[in-house]
């Protein structure tokens, strides 16, 4: 693949994970703690720090107060629309979906590269969002079984079907209902990688044009840096609607789970 | 054909797929400027849903472009 890469453009090393410490290989596997791990931690500390400064309880919420307060009527609002007044106890597992993706899609986005850093998105990793999607999908499964024991499967067979199109429609529905979790990690996954493939591209493109002479650098550099500057704040637009996204999608498949239909 | 060159003919392909999704995100966010700008009122309740409609379509063209990735970097 070194040959594809004659130009020396190489988005995919941004998503490497490396050991920072070294690794710890107790009984044939292998522990570390990874870049990952850090910026996980990184927006945990963010989260955190953000929900501490607004729980003052001020009679008169100040700009911090109110603004953690917004975020969780956001979803407190959400779940009450898409699931009815049984959601309100979802809130503590969808605000914290929602939240760490925001956190942690905007983090990835951070210019500490003009300190020599290198900002890392967590949930660019398939494994990091398949693991979400799985919990989200469990919950449903676990929800609907406990909530409805066997009548759970009519949720595949819509009100007023004819009976002869029962068993086709009962498989399309199951296959589109276990496509779910992969949906909903590939949908995060992919635009997190995608967003940041351009952005590496872009800069690419903008280095390159420089080193290649001043008629290059005005052609190229400058049309590929404005083009930079507005891919970045597009993909600070999609990490928020991402975010959302995964959230509302959550709550929509739990509202599948506790009302049928 | 050398298989290089094949994978690299393979993920331009790949970008028209890319393109194809963006004919249906424009036609989402066509339609929704056209219900909003005859009725504005209801077009503020309806923002949800032009966003998830949004999500869902464009994970289409993605999928179209990780092809892109797999075939140029994999």
């Amino acid at each position: 693949m070194a040959e594809a890469e004659g130009s020396g453009i190489d988005p995919m090393h941004q998503f490497q994970i490396e050991p920072l410490y070294g690794a710890w290989d107790p009984a044939g596997g292998s522990l570390a703690f990874t870049n990952s791990t850090l910026w996980m931690l990184l927006a945990l500390a963010a989260v955190w720090i953000f929900m501490l400064g607004g729980m003052r309880r001020e009679l008169v919420p100040g700009r911090w107060q109110m603004a953690v307060e917004s975020v969780t009527g956001f979803i407190d609002d959400l779940l009450v629309r898409n699931v009815g007044p049984a959601g309100r106890k979802y809130v503590p597992y969808i605000f914290t979906i929602f939240i760490f993706i925001l956190f942690a899609n905007l983090l990835g986005l951070m210019p500490i590269g003009v300190l020599g850093l290198h900002p890392f998105t967590v949930t660019s990793h398939i494994l990091v969002t398949g693991v979400m999607a799985v919990m989200s999908f469990l919950i449903v499964l676990v929800v609907g079984f406990w909530k409805h024991k066997l009548k759970f499967f009519t949720l595949f067979v819509p009100h007023g079907t004819p009976l002869p199109m029962v068993p086709l429609l009962f498989c399309i529905e199951l296959v589109s209902f276990m496509v779910r979790p992969f949906s909903l990690a590939l949908r995060l996954f992919i635009a997190m990688t995608a967003g940041h493939v351009l952005l590496k591209v872009f800069a690419s493109f903008f280095i390159q044009g420089i080193n290649a002479g001043p008629e290059y650098g005005l052609m190229v550099s400058l049309p590929s840096f404005a083009l930079m500057l507005f891919v970045s704040a597009l993909e600070i637009l999609i990490c928020g609607i991402q975010a959302y996204v995964f959230a509302l999608l959550s709550a929509l498949y739990i509202n599948d789970a506790e009302n049928l239909h | 054909m050398e298989v290089e060159a094949a994978r690299l003919i393979g993920a331009g392909l790949a970008a028209i797929g890319a393109g194809a999704a963006a004919a249906g995100v424009g036609y989402i966010w066509g339609s929704f400027l056209q219900g909003a700008l005859r009725n504005p009122e209801a077009a503020n309740g309806e923002q949800a849903r032009l966003y998830i409609g949004f999500a869902v379509t464009e994970l289409l063209g993605l999928i179209a472009a990780v092809i892109g990735f797999i075939l140029l970097f994999g």
